[in-house]
């Protein structure tokens, strides 16, 4: 029992990177209704400016508001200069263009920052957490900042007008025009606001996964299966779905016999598809109905 | 180029709607082609033959993507999977088994076929991301899979297997890269004419009508779990058997081949050439060999960077992929005749 307990801690500890990760990603998805395949890189490239600061000698909370800035800013730039033109062309051809973004990025911060293993500064130390041997304090933190993250996001869209606005945007565009919102920008502060959510991420997750060009990899595919589990359209679902996938991967790497590491991505994924097969929307999204 | 049409995007349709006529190639111009492949190897080295084997094959797995996508509107990144399966029969039963390379195709295209239809069973109630969701986790556990202990007796483990070369027969001579050539242009020919005729049959019409309204379709009496499925499995046969030419060419197959980079190559090959349009998947064949390779002459360091750049380049100018190329070309063509 008691294995069983560390393993579930465990699973939470990462999961609540995977929960961020998810987080940005269902940002971005209600903003622009495609799922961006370089958030991760974009998150890398944010932690990455980050660690450029520090090095400059600014202290860590400066430089954590420098690059959140920096990383709105730029999330509103790539959607101005990159995708605008590319709003009218088929879903697929936007999909490559977040492949292009993907390599661009990656390859460019291989060049300035090269490809060795760096440390990252945590701000909430790693001592153990409560006594607790599995869940060290930064990964507590990590835990907090992603409920304080959720619950802001939670009243800038139920209780602002701008956030209000861009949910209008995202569900139905045309009808948002009529009342006078300007959804082409509503798009860019989605992309804008992802982009910074992610750097949040990316600067919580260097310290465990250690910075480099790579370091998103693994975690934007369970980013990915954590929102999808949880369902696109709920940005709850999406933490909660986090979660699920991190318990889910220790549990399945030590409970099944020669799954390894190796093997514990595809059984995390076919555990989730056969939830999605019971609730194809994810858990907690909407069923969307049609109309013929 | 009488075929391919304007085609105007609509709303909120993950793929277009294309119609069948837009599908394909006019005679003429598939004569012109053909000629071409025909002659090409007569005046080139073996490497450069050996290239456009590989164009020829990825090409075929780019087309099963677009008859999958293009067809009947399923998305799936999970194509490197089945053409891993496709190769590792292939090698499998070449090396293990001595059996002639010509009758591991069609094997390897049935076995391919069978494993689409059941995957395609379960994906049946997922579509659009989710459904590239559990087409990606298919791509990611295919290597994990042919790595596993007990399959290791006939696949070689991590190591993979080493494939012969088959020669020309019937004294023929020839180069074995050109006779290798010829056979997979044969057999991409053959698929490819049974796709055009497929796309223009019955079970065609269906996966289009899926394709563009599936309640409308179920409504009209088209039966959508069989044709969603059956487009699954055409898809991962003729995937297969794409996998199974690589195999014989590269004469080498390991786990690590298959990973999911290739899904996203054959994805990026269908975008390239146009979704929805067959003779495009050449052209996006083309533009994933040759443009890494291009980017890596431009700089090396750079070389995702610059690749990136150029596929924004292509994706700006022809949004719709080769087929808008076709299009403006077929134009341009009529208003020549015309003045």
């Amino acid at each position: 029992m008691e294995l069983f307990t560390n393993q579930v801690l465990a699973g939470i500890a990462t999961g609540a990177i995977y929960a961020c990760m998810a987080l940005a990603v269902v940002m971005i998805y209600q903003a622009i209704d495609h799922l961006n395949f370089a958030q991760g890189e974009m998150a890398m490239f944010s932690t990455f400016i980050s660690w450029q600061l520090m090095q400059w000698g600014v202290p860590y909370w400066g430089a954590f508001i420098i690059t959140l800035a920096l990383s709105f800013v730029g999330g509103i730039a790539i959607e101005r200069i990159l995708f605008k033109p590319l709003a009218k062309a088929p879903v697929l051809t936007n999909v490559a263009g977040f492949i292009a973004l993907f390599a661009i990025i990656n390859s460019s911060a291989g060049l300035i920052w090269d490809f060795t293993i760096k440390q990252y500064p945590t701000p909430f130390g790693s001592a153990p957490f409560l006594g607790s041997q599995l869940i060290s304090t930064h990964q507590a933190g990590m835990i907090g900042v992603t409920v304080l993250l959720l619950l802001g996001l939670y009243f800038f869209f139920q209780y602002t007008r701008i956030g209000l606005a861009m949910r209008a945007a995202a569900s139905v565009p045309e009808s948002a025009r009529l009342v006078g919102i300007n959804t082409s920008w509503m798009i860019a502060l989605g992309w804008g606001m992802a982009t910074a959510i992610g750097a949040i991420a990316g600067m919580l997750i260097a310290p465990v996964v250690f910075l480099e060009p790579n370091m998103m990899g693994g975690v934007l595919i369970y980013g990915f299966a954590a929102a999808v589990l949880g369902g696109l359209t709920s940005p709850f679902g999406a933490v909660v779905g986090g979660f699920l996938v991190g318990i889910f991967e220790n549990l399945a790497g030590t409970y099944i016999p020669g799954v390894g590491n190796e093997l514990k991505l595809p059984i995390a994924l076919a555990l989730i598809i056969s939830v999605l097969v019971v609730k194809p929307a994810g858990l907690f999204g909407r069923q969307i109905v049609k109309r013929v | 180029m009488s075929a391919a049409e304007e085609v105007v995007a609509e709303g909120n349709e993950p793929v277009e709607a294309v119609p069948k006529r837009a599908m394909t190639l006019g005679t003429g111009t598939s004569v012109v082609v053909l000629l071409l492949l025909l002659a090409v190897p007569l005046f080139a080295k073996n490497f450069v033959i050996f290239q456009l084997t590989q164009l020829l094959y990825l090409g075929l797995a780019v087309l099963a993507l677009n008859i999958l996508t293009g067809g009947s509107g399923q998305f799936s990144l999970g194509q490197s999977a089945f053409y891993g399966i496709g190769a590792y029969v292939t090698a499998v039963m070449m090396e293990q088994f001595n059996i002639p390379y010509f009758l591991c195709l069609p094997v390897a295209g049935v076995v391919c076929f069978g494993a689409g239809f059941l995957f395609g069973q379960p994906a049946l109630r997922l579509s659009g991301v989710y459904l590239a969701l559990a087409t990606f986790a298919l791509a990611t556990a295919m290597p994990q899979l042919l790595k596993l202990n007990f399959l290791e007796p006939w696949t070689g483990g991590v190591q993979g297997l080493v494939v012969t070369k088959p020669d020309a027969p019937f004294g023929l001579k020839m180069s074995q890269d050109m006779w290798l050539y010829y056979f997979t242009l044969v057999v991409v020919i053959a698929i490819y004419v049974f796709s055009v005729n497929l796309l223009r049959s019955r079970s065609g019409r269906a996966f289009m009508a899926i394709r563009d309204n599936e309640i409308a379709a179920s409504a009209m009496g088209v039966n959508v779990a069989l044709y969603k499925t059956l487009a699954f499995g055409v898809s991962a046969g003729i995937t297969g058997v794409a996998g199974g030419l690589s195999a014989i060419a590269v004469q080498f197959v390991a786990p690590d081949s298959f990973t999911i980079t290739l899904a996203i190559q054959l994805f990026l090959g269908m975008v390239v050439g146009g979704v929805g349009w067959l003779p495009g998947s050449i052209v996006g064949a083309a533009f994933i060999i040759f443009v890494p390779n291009i980017a890596e002459g431009i700089s090396k360091g750079l070389s995702g960077a610059v690749f990136g750049v150029l596929l924004f380049l292509v994706i700006y100018l022809v949004p719709h992929g080769a087929r808008q190329v076709a299009i403006l070309g077929q134009q341009l063509a009529g208003r020549l005749r015309r003045n």
